[in-house]
């Protein structure tokens, strides 16, 4: 029997940890929260079905009942040796030999208040997507004046694919992401505008375009293309934003209730840190460098360390889950060989 | 004849009468230009447009397709004031694009950059 | 004809040709001042100011008491360069004098006393003189081994560059190098043979000797001495040598008043540019090292202006953050110099602004204009808002919604006719407003409404004085923390406008403010500044991300600057936070 550690317990870490103990290996799932299921668990429901989170929750922890799987939970790897062809790896006072390590550390939602012309934390009632899904699930969509918003911005791109933030790549869910929203808006709030600045819309997968569509045509979403530059709030206490509808060629200036800024995913900081304790190389971005992008994303610059979900990059659930299978797979391959 | 290719000729783009010279010109000098993806930030937050029709986005595009009537009139109405450098998610240097276009417009330094780059 | 009759001529056509240039030069120079400039120099000549002159001439001129400041090595070898030659002709000079019992005899007697001198003399003093002019000698050649030195070794200096050189340069260059070299060789041999020097050149004029025959080599030696002289005399007004009258005639011009202008290109841009003596000091200063830039400091721009090549592309790859300026020993005016150099190229294409209309001013105790700039940093804004609101303040958000630029990034590009226009707009908007104060979150905004707008009865006021005063008049009250500090001084507010001890003494009174190696005069350019046209963003980062390295080395909790640009700039680094004193003065009020 051969041990394994997963280093995270979100949905990719526990789903690769399932597979690899159905297949007859020791597996020990180290997790820095107090719970499993990361960042998913503060989300309300997902594109493009809008299926509950919880659904996937529960699935994944119904999985884990059926085997042996080690959890430590609110526990961080702080050290690593190598032992032979594999490692020892520390935990507080614990230590755990490992054939072969998956790193499943998931991402960082980027901090808005680093954009600070859109003026999160500075004016009430500008949100993240995150803090919507908060807001989903609580109930209460009212502004912090008490009032049914009148209009919504979602503002696409906050965070990726933006040099001032160091942040060149496409964070590649977010487009989506603001689509679903702007559609469980319209159903909360049937009488609110609610507006989707976009720079481009990236509907990549499977019903994406399909949501895009139904947005406009069931619920009157409307689509403007224009990277919003600047938030101020008037003495109105109403936001007001500053774009370029570039699709007219004219500047658009609007008053709004709500601000909603799709933050993208960002490598986690905590990931870097791990990447220098197994001495597996990131990329410029920060996150995780695959072997090979074609031929297995999971496999990184080390043998015997591995990789699983949005360490790697930003993927939606279903590819994180795709993404832990795949690499569970390159984990046995590659203790067949050993 | 271009069966079914023909557009009205006043409100088309003819891409094939294009001279080259200005755009040649601002790219040696400003690469950065190439890495517009017309997001539009710039002239949201342009300190101009708030007070005219300026809008340096559709002057920097409208350059890259040749189209420079009006370029010396739209051009001369910004202020430089770098908001655009401070928004733009690609990094362009918009003010120094503007400089070189004035510079371009006002002398003769294109045609004497190419000499010098003939010379070299 | 004798060889002692000729030899000297090319040492005596070297110096008459460099007198003639230099002061025709002076001469030039001076009548293409202006009117006033001109009235200037005339009332300062018979002044306390010419002595002062005089005095600053020996320090600077010779003493080098600036570079000193900066680089010890490099002082003393531009030191015993100019103070050692000078006191061996002077000396030599005296020497002479007492050897003929009087002031008058050919010049070229006291250049090459120790070639005609060759009997033994007896007047008083001669042991003295002899020993002196040979301690002298090496002294002087102590500066020009540092100088070999230098050219091949610049980092022993302290020093990552030494400035590269044109043909010419080096015709001056090795012609001063091998001056004293030569004269060395002159005297020792001469010494050697005649035994006329001190006991010191006597005994290696002997140990010369000893190798062989040294009498046929004299007369070359001498030859050579006087056409390394004449060499470098005659090449001295083309080459950076020229800084050495020059930098003296900047010194007077300076103290009787001549100021440079930046709008008005005249003669004294030249006095200043030929005063440069490329000593390199500015390009440590410049922070565009880091980024690889390596062709645009100020001793460049210099010499391009002298050489007339000057490019675009050297002359705004600058960010005018003003660190060589406050570096340079000889006090050239470089800002103002490179200023005036982006007026002249970029003259034919100022904009006029037609579009500009006169809004309506609102009638008012108080102006707040935010600027360009704080429109980025809305956490400034609302933090400067929640100020004015909390000091019962009746003021008027002038460019809340919109309002021209305030002229200065125009300025910093050249564009000074432009910049007029934008100007006389915002200025009758302002006076139309009855405003007695206008403040500024800004200090690019700053530093055009105090030197450039005329705002009779307004104070202008940036956002450091103004908070400070509400603080010191109890109209604000904040309270102490233990966040740890640093402050930034955004170039514009601090080399710029000088203020440097309002923020601080502001800053002081709600958190502990940590004291950096490089601040106030010294401070970093934050790597955003409008003035460069021609940085990319990549080379930008590289500086911000150096000074943010330098500022989270004191391990501040929060880096504190007051400057929205700066604020801007810093923020992309996302290494510690970085705050404008508006928001710490806000946070502080919180805690109530």
């Amino acid at each position: 029997m051969k041990n394994i550690v997963v280093v995270g317990g979100g949905i990719a870490g526990v789903e690769t940890a399932c597979l690899l103990a159905e297949s007859g290996n020791h597996v020990t799932i180290i997790e820095r929260s107090d719970k499993l299921g990361g960042k998913l668990n503060q989300w309300y429901c997902l594109f493009p079905d809008f299926k509950k989170s919880d659904e996937v929750l529960d699935y994944i922890h119904n999985r884990l009942k059926n085997f042996d799987i080690e959890v430590k939970l609110k526990s961080v790897v702080e050290n690593v040796e190598p032992n032979g062809n594999g490692w020892f790896i520390y935990t507080g006072n614990v230590r755990y030999a490992a054939d072969a390590v998956v790193l499943a550390t998931g991402y960082d939602l980027f901090d808005a208040t680093r954009k600070e012309e859109l003026g999160y934390k500075i004016y009430d009632n500008v949100y993240t997507q995150a803090d919507i899904e908060a807001k989903f699930k609580s109930g209460n969509l009212k502004t912090s004046y008490g009032k049914d918003p009148e209009r919504i911005a979602i503002v696409h791109c906050v965070g990726s694919r933006d040099e001032k933030c160091h942040n060149m790549y496409c964070s590649k869910v977010c487009c989506v992401t603001g689509v679903k929203q702007a559609i469980e808006l319209a159903k909360f709030l049937p009488k609110t505008e609610i507006f989707c600045f976009y720079m481009d819309l990236r509907m990549y997968d499977k019903h994406f375009e399909e949501l895009y569509r139904s947005a406009q045509e069931h619920h009157n979403i409307q689509f403007i293309r224009g990277r919003v530059s600047e938030v101020s709030e008037s003495s109105d206490n109403r936001l007001s934003i500053k774009t370029e509808d570039t699709l007219s060629g004219r500047p658009m200036k609007m008053k709004l209730d709500m601000i909603i800024l799709l933050a993208g995913m960002e490598a986690k900081k905590n990931t870097l840190a791990t990447a220098k304790l197994f001495d597996v190389e990131t990329e410029e971005s920060g996150f995780l460098k695959s072997k090979d992008f074609h031929l297995g994303a999971g496999i990184l610059s080390r043998k015997g360390i591995f990789a699983a979900g949005t360490c790697i990059s930003p993927m939606s659930i279903k590819e994180t889950i795709e993404n832990a299978r795949s690499s569970a797979f390159q984990v046995n391959e590659y203790l067949k060989s050993l | 004849m271009e069966f079914g290719f023909s557009t009205l000729e006043t409100r088309s783009i003819d891409y094939d009468k294009f001279d080259r010279k200005l755009i040649e010109y601002l790219l040696r000098y400003e690469p950065s230009l190439l890495v517009c993806m017309a997001c539009g930030g710039c002239t949201a937050t342009c300190s101009a447009g708030n007070l005219t029709e300026f809008n340096i986005r559709r002057i920097q595009l409208m350059v890259k397709r040749g189209e420079t009537d009006t370029l010396k009139a739209e051009i001369d109405k910004c202020m430089l004031c770098g908001k655009c450098m401070l928004i733009c998610p690609r990094g362009v240097n918009l003010r120094n694009v503007v400089m070189l276009i004035k510079k371009a417009l006002a002398t003769e330094v294109i045609e004497k950059s190419d000499k010098q780059s003939l010379n070299s | 004809m004798n060889f002692s009759d000729y030899f000297y001529y090319p040492f005596l056509i070297g110096t008459i040709f460099l007198f003639v240039v230099v002061f025709g030069r002076f001469i030039k120079w001076f009548i293409g001042l202006s009117k006033i400039d001109k009235m200037r120099v005339r009332i300062g000549l018979f002044s306390t100011k010419t002595l002062k002159s005089v005095w600053e001439s020996i320090r600077e001129g010779l003493l080098h008491h600036n570079i000193f400041k900066t680089n010890k090595m490099l002082g003393y070898m531009h030191m015993s360069l100019a103070f050692g030659w000078f006191l061996l002709i002077v000396v030599g000079h005296i020497e002479t004098s007492c050897y003929h019992g009087t002031m008058f005899f050919p010049f070229q007697h006291s250049i090459f006393f120790r070639y005609y001198v060759t009997e033994p003399v007896d007047f008083p003093g001669h042991v003295f003189f002899s020993y002196a002019m040979e301690i002298l000698l090496f002294f002087v050649l102590s500066g020009v081994m540092l100088a070999y030195f230098k050219r091949f070794r610049s980092k022993t200096f302290g020093m990552k560059r030494t400035t590269r050189m044109r043909y010419g340069d080096r015709i001056g260059l090795t012609a001063l190098w091998l001056i004293f070299p030569t004269r060395f060789l002159c005297e020792t041999f001469t010494a050697g043979v005649y035994h006329n020097g001190s006991p010191i050149f006597n005994s290696i004029g002997s140990a010369f000797a000893s190798i062989g025959n040294l009498e046929p080599w004299l007369n070359p030696l001498w030859l050579l001495y006087s056409v390394v002289l004449g060499v470098f005399f005659v090449a001295m007004p083309y080459t950076r040598y020229m800084h050495i009258p020059a930098e003296i005639n900047l010194i007077f011009l300076r103290n009787w008043g001549v100021t440079l202008k930046e709008r008005r290109v005249n003669t004294f841009t030249l006095a200043q540019v030929y005063s440069c003596s490329r000593c390199g000091i500015c390009i440590d200063a410049c922070q565009l090292n880091l980024a690889g830039i390596k062709n645009s400091q100020s001793v460049y721009v210099l010499k391009n202006i002298r050489n007339k090549n000057l490019s675009d592309e050297v002359l705004f790859n600058c960010l005018i953050c003003g660190k060589c300026q406050e570096a340079c020993p000889v006090g050239i005016d470089v800002n103002k110099l490179r200023i005036t150099q982006r007026i002249e190229t970029t003259r034919q294409y100022n904009s006029s602004y037609d579009y500009l209309k006169t809004g309506k001013a609102k009638q008012t105790d108080m102006i707040y204009f935010a600027g360009c700039m704080t429109h980025l940093t809305p956490a400034i804004k609302k933090s400067m808002l929640k100020i004015l609101d909390a000091a019962g303040e009746n003021y008027w958000f002038m460019d809340e919604n919109k309002a021209p630029c305030c002229g200065r990034p125009l300025m910093l590009a050249g564009q000074y006719d432009a910049a007029q226009k934008l100007i006389d707009n915002n200025t009758k908007m302002i006076l139309d407003s009855g405003a007695k104060k206008l403040l500024v979150t800004c200090p690019i905004c700053y530093k055009v409404f105090k030197e450039d707008y005329h705002l009779p009865n307004i104070e202008v006021v940036h956002h450091s004085e103004y908070i400070l005063d509400l603080v010191k008049n109890g109209r604000l009250k904040v309270n102490p923390s233990e966040i740890r500090a640093v402050y930034h001084d955004p170039c514009e507010l601090g080399r710029g406008s000088h203020i440097y001890e309002q923020p601080r003494e502001l800053l002081a009174s709600t958190l502990t403010l940590v004291p950096m190696d490089r601040e106030r005069e010294k401070a970093l350019c934050c790597g955003g500044s409008l003035a460069n046209t021609k940085i990319s963003m990549a080379e930008r980062d590289i500086l911000s991300g150096k000074a943010m390295e330098e500022f989270a080395s004191y391990n501040p909790d929060v880096v504190v600057t007051s400057c929205p640009l700066c604020k801007k700039t810093f923020s992309k680094v996302n290494s510690v936070p970085v705050k404008d004193l508006a928001e710490v003065v806000v946070n502080s009020m919180k805690q109530e």
